[in-house]
């Protein structure tokens, strides 16, 4: 379960990342402006990362090979996607909205695992679902630090490609 | 769409539309987080027919699930080397039983805890759990699926996931099935609410 949540999906996400970064940055631009700008991204990534926290989805894409396409598809394309593209457009206020609502959901589904007295999810066993809670916790604690720690030192933006143009740094 | 402004405030709107109808979709209108929730939720809402497959009881008797259409049935699935939830499951069992008018028993309702273990679980191993909790063979039988595909099957129709745990043993998904006179499973419930669950049965017959 921890390996499921806690490496898989995310190395998911970081492939639509990556995959975002190594478009040219005006492509990514007209992109940007296509759908709408970054706002739209953001709530499309929010949608579909909360949507992978479901006990219940997390069990499908074990038992449903179409489940699984679907979190294979989307965690690229609809979370990290969509974030990169948003990303060097979203104002302080913008990113700190996106990190503090990462880690607070992070930090209570995993409080959640914790406490839960039934086991949420069939296809886990009960003392996988404790640890992947714990695990969350940690993890959300650490994210909260790290990103603390940018905000003394890098002004909280957070990880930034500066890029050529020097466009890419400009907010909106 | 001509300022960008009004293009972002309409895409949003539809991603928070689109969005919001996904989790509906998802979870079957807010009401169903957990794998386990959403398989009740649909049995009641559509009863599910359920494979005819073989079956041995604790006296090596062998028979099929069809056998017993026409009367209420109450399922559950256990291992007989559980020590833990599946004890708890047999005494409820019991009570259930001794919930339901004795002229109904074996007549219109009867009762089978069907084995997941059939490597384990021989007939000799289901007769012991059976007379730890007074299960006579006949209104309640305990019974294993030699057939494996059979049982992948059977298990599959009821919705239980059976994993193997760290001590040799299995964690699964417990709950009371009862299987109408039609042969379709129509109600699971919670293993806490074996009163209900046989008020549910009376009501039926």
């Amino acid at each position: 379960m921890s390996s499921h949540m806690l490496v898989q999906m995310p190395l998911l996400a970081v492939i639509g990342i990556v995959a975002c970064r190594m478009l040219p940055v005006r492509l990514q631009d007209s992109i940007l402006v296509k759908v709408g700008g970054s706002v739209p991204c953001v709530m499309v990534a929010l949608f579909a990362s909360s949507y992978w926290m479901l006990p219940r989805a997390l069990d499908a894409a074990l038992n449903d090979p179409l489940a699984e396409l679907a979190k294979f598809l989307s965690l690229p394309l609809l979370v990290g996607f969509p974030l990169v593209l948003a990303w060097r457009r979203l104002t302080l206020i913008g990113r700190g909205f996106v990190w503090t609502n990462f880690i607070s959901m992070l930090a209570v589904l995993g409080w959640l695992y914790i406490v839960a007295p039934v086991r949420v999810c069939n296809s886990y066993l009960v003392n996988d679902q404790e640890s992947a809670g714990w695990y969350m916790v940690i993890i959300s604690v650490l994210i909260f630090l790290w990103w603390l720690g940018t905000l003394m030192v890098g002004g909280g933006m957070g990880p930034d490609k500066h890029d050529s143009s020097g466009s890419g740094t400009t907010l909106a | 769409m001509r300022s960008p402004v009004k293009r972002g405030v309409i895409v949003t709107s539809l991603v928070v539309l689109l969005g919001t109808g996904v989790f509906w979709w998802g979870t079957d209108g807010f009401t169903a987080l957990t794998a386990e929730t959403a398989r009740r939720v649909e049995i009641l809402r559509s009863p599910r027919p359920v494979p005819n497959v073989t079956l041995e009881d604790q006296d090596g008797n062998i028979f099929k699930l069809q056998d017993y259409q026409g009367k209420l049935l109450a399922v559950d699935f256990i291992f007989t080397r559980c020590t833990t939830l599946c004890r708890s499951m047999g005494m409820i069992f019991k009570q259930i039983r001794d919930l339901i008018p004795e002229k109904s028993l074996g007549r219109d309702f009867m009762l089978i805890s069907i084995s997941f273990d059939p490597d384990h679980d021989d007939p000799a191993s289901l007769k012991k759990y059976g007379q730890a909790y007074g299960a006579d063979g006949e209104i309640w039988r305990i019974a294993r699926v030699p057939d494996k595909a059979e049982l992948k099957a059977l298990l599959e129709a009821f919705g239980i996931i059976v994993i193997p745990d760290e001590f040799g043993g299995f964690e699964h998904n417990t709950a009371l099935h009862l299987v109408g006179r039609d042969g379709k499973l129509r109600l699971i419930s919670d293993i806490d609410k074996a009163v209900p669950f046989a008020e549910e049965v009376v009501a039926l017959l």
